[in-house]
């Protein structure tokens, strides 16, 4: 990667046969028939899901977990837009580009799994079953598209030169940060109230009156580790197109949100904690379902927790990266836990549920369109630079 | 419009009313059912497991032709649940010492008072009617099946074959042949009354009544009486229910009530989070503000001071300059008048 040339150059040639667009390709066009396949012979031609798991892996990974993942968007504009963590700024676009694609392939993923996609608009235009928590999170998740979209759009209309139209939507930055925080804070903590109407089928260590607020704390902490995961993956692939504030801060922004998941982890292994003695489960943790909720809570949020304290005291940089890539990883588990792995744990074990190779090929069609796409618009539009015409706007 | 949705309206119209308290101290009543509805009750202790309620279902249903007629009995020896294809099953238990021999239970939906599936369906295609029924409208469906993760007794099934209209299916109560007058195609069929379909006030009389009666043959409970909230079709038998495949462990608690408590936050995180977030902006912005005003006033003291001093040394430098051009101009006067002088001097020579 070259490091010289410090001035954005807006359209850098790349070469067509790469190992990524090779292996994007192929993906692509695995994913093609398996498309025709779901929507000509149904869910069971594509799918193990059945009638005692009517969710599988595309609500466990593409919905819960990707709309968890997709949190920085959120966290990253709050602590620049709203907190005056200015020296972040550099960050938020990223931020929100990866949080709109994420919520677009999330709605995306959801055609495939939902019976018949076409009448997702029916609970806001045909009937409204205000009861449910997903009506919650259908709503909010809709309306938060359209703000990310246009929170992101500032960077589309400087690509296409739309000056007035820009500024008429910067100037809604700040309400549209404040909404934005408002329908997270509603739809992240919704997917865990989703399943608070199944405490007969959700293992006890993991059913919780607080699932709500787990969902949204370790939405936090998902988003800020998203976004340092991110950066070093961005920064190994497009540091020629990254300007000099950008190139400047990047450790910065390390260093910050490391801080910040580290405290937020903190409080989320404590309403964990909390979540068991509320309960009064203590005596579950030494059955196997127990050991497997001490590896989550100790492997995947104290030790993470641990790791990103010691990262920011020693401003040990590599760390902090290995350790975003480790709570992630850790929410991942978390949202499987609750959607696949404990969820029927009273069935027998032949009744249970396990992914079929088609479901999780069409989710890696799903996320490798999201990745072709955020590398378009990254090559293509102001997102790891500053405009130079508009240098003077912040 | 099913209870439970009816109830947040209210809710929802109360809150906006103003009138909270005296609403949402109404919607905590306990709802025991529409009054005089129907339900079935099931007495698995006259149950023969003949199959014929499965035959009879299956047929005024319209449902697919079964893999196996319904006369084989061997299907008995596995356990089933319902599908797409089947809107009830009876299963086979050995319960040892509490029967001779087996024991068989029918499953099917049973129409819970303030089901879950009505709860958690985000278009309202689930509806508890007035007459018992818990019925679903295919119509406005979207295929999310959030409503079987919410069904507390694994009934509601979905067409996982079907490419673009898939439906979820489940027992109707034959909520259309209760109208023409019928009885629920199961009940006419059973050859043993082990199904009594009628009011679900005068059932749980008689289910108590055979309980006092022969308290040997039955376990003293009326399971769905009570479990969550209660159910329109009610089970007795003589074998604890556990050992009928049938959850003990689900509490009294309607589905409803277990996501109220989350959704009567979103109000609150609508009304509050604007105010705190919007209070942070404003405390950073004024910081920011201090910040720049103490930078820009120190730069100003700064600014004054150099141009104090650089005022102070100009004039000082103007003076000595004008000091200088004055002796200078001194000395040439002088000079100038000495040369005069003198040259007057030479003159007059």
């Amino acid at each position: 990667m070259t490091t010289e040339n410090t001035t954005a150059p807006v359209a850098i040639k790349r070469p067509l046969l790469t190992p990524f667009n090779v292996i994007a390709g192929i993906i692509i066009l695995i994913g093609l028939p398996l498309t025709y396949l779901r929507f000509t012979g149904g869910l069971g031609a594509v799918s193990n899901l059945d009638n005692n798991n009517p969710w599988g892996f595309w609500i466990g990974f593409d919905l819960l977990t990707g709309v968890a993942l997709a949190a920085g968007g959120y966290v990253t504009a709050a602590a620049v837009e709203l907190f005056g963590k200015k020296e972040y700024h550099s960050a938020v676009r990223p931020a929100i580009l990866t949080g709109f694609l994420g919520y677009s392939l999330v709605v995306f993923a959801l055609l495939y799994d939902v019976g018949r996609p076409w009448r997702l608009p029916y609970p806001f235009f045909v009937s409204q079953g205000v009861t449910s928590i997903m009506f919650e999170v259908g709503a909010c998740v809709a309306l938060y598209l359209t703000v990310l979209f246009l929170e992101f759009s500032p960077a589309a209309l400087e690509w296409l030169g739309a000056k007035k139209l820009r500024r008429v939507v910067v100037r809604l930055t700040i309400g549209l940060t404040i909404l934005g925080v408002v329908l997270s804070t509603l739809h992240q903590s919704s997917l865990g109230a989703m399943y608070l109407i199944a405490p007969s089928k959700l293992h006890p260590l993991w059913y919780s009156p607080y699932l709500p607020i787990f969902f949204f704390v370790s939405s936090i902490a998902a988003g800020l580790s998203m976004v340092i995961f991110e950066g070093s993956l961005s920064y190994r692939n497009f540091s020629d197109i990254m300007d000099e504030d950008h190139r400047k801060n990047r450790n910065r922004v390390v260093l910050g949100f490391g801080k910040a998941a580290s405290l937020v982890l903190a409080g989320y292994f404590a309403i964990k904690v909390f979540g068991v003695a509320l309960g009064n489960h203590w005596h579950l943790l030494s059955t196997p379902y127990g050991l497997w909720f001490l590896v989550e809570m100790i492997g995947f949020i104290l030790l993470p927790c641990f790791a990103y304290a010691i990262g920011v005291r020693d401003r040990n940089v590599k760390l902090i990266r290995w350790t975003a890539l480790w709570t992630v990883l850790g929410i991942v588990l978390n949202r499987l836990n609750i959607t696949l792995f404990t969820f029927n744990w009273q069935l027998p074990a032949d009744q249970r549920y396990s992914p079929h190779w088609m479901e999780i090929g069409i989710s890696v069609f799903v996320v490798t369109i999201g990745v072709v796409v955020f590398k378009f618009i990254v090559t293509h539009m102001p997102i790891f630079y500053e405009h130079p015409d508009y240098k003077e706007a912040h | 419009m099913s209870t439970s949705r009816r109830k947040f309206l209210q809710w929802m119209v109360a809150a906006g009313a103003g009138s909270t308290v005296v609403k949402s101290a109404s919607a905590h009543e306990h709802f025991k059912g529409y009054p005089d509805s129907y339900g079935v009750l099931h007495d698995t202790t006259l149950c023969i497991g003949c199959r014929s309620c499965e035959k009879a279902c299956n047929e005024v249903n319209d449902l697919p032709a079964p893999d196996k007629p319904f006369d084989d009995t061997s299907v008995l020896e596995t356990k089933r649940r319902t599908d797409a294809k089947s809107y009830t099953v009876v299963n086979k238990y050995d319960v040892g010492e509490y029967a001779k021999g087996p024991v068989f239970r029918k499953f099917q939906c049973n129409h819970c008072l303030e089901p879950a599936c009505a709860s958690a369906c985000f278009v309202g295609a689930f509806t508890k009617t007035p007459e018992g029924a818990v019925s679903y409208d295919a119509s406005v469906c979207v295929g999310c099946r959030y409503c079987i993760i919410a069904c507390p007794f694994d009934v509601p099934t979905y067409e996982y074959d079907e490419a673009l209209t898939p439906r979820v299916m489940k027992c109707t109560l034959c909520e259309p042949r209760l109208k023409e007058g019928k009885l629920p195609g199961c009940v006419e069929a059973c050859p043993m009354e082990a199904l009594t379909f009628g009011k679900r006030e005068d059932l749980i009389t008689i289910a108590r009544e055979r309980i006092r009666k022969y308290p040997n043959r039955y376990i003293d409970h009326i399971y769905g009486e009570h479990e969550m909230g209660g159910t329109s079709w009610m089970y007795i038998t003589g074998a604890p229910f556990e050992k009928l495949d049938m959850r003990t462990d689900l509490g009294v608690t309607p589905a409803p009530e277990l996501t109220s408590g989350a959704l009567s936050l979103v109000p609150m995180v609508i009304g509050v989070w604007p105010v705190l977030l919007g209070g942070l902006y404003v405390i950073s912005k004024r910081k920011e503000r201090m910040a720049h005003d103490e930078k820009t006033s120190a730069v100003k003291e700064a600014i004054d001071q150099t141009q104090a001093d650089a005022d102070a040394k100009l004039k000082a430098a103007m003076e000595k300059a004008r000091k200088e051009k004055e002796t200078a101009v001194e000395k040439a006067v002088t000079k100038a008048l000495a040369d005069a002088e003198k040259e007057r001097g030479k003159e007059d020579k």
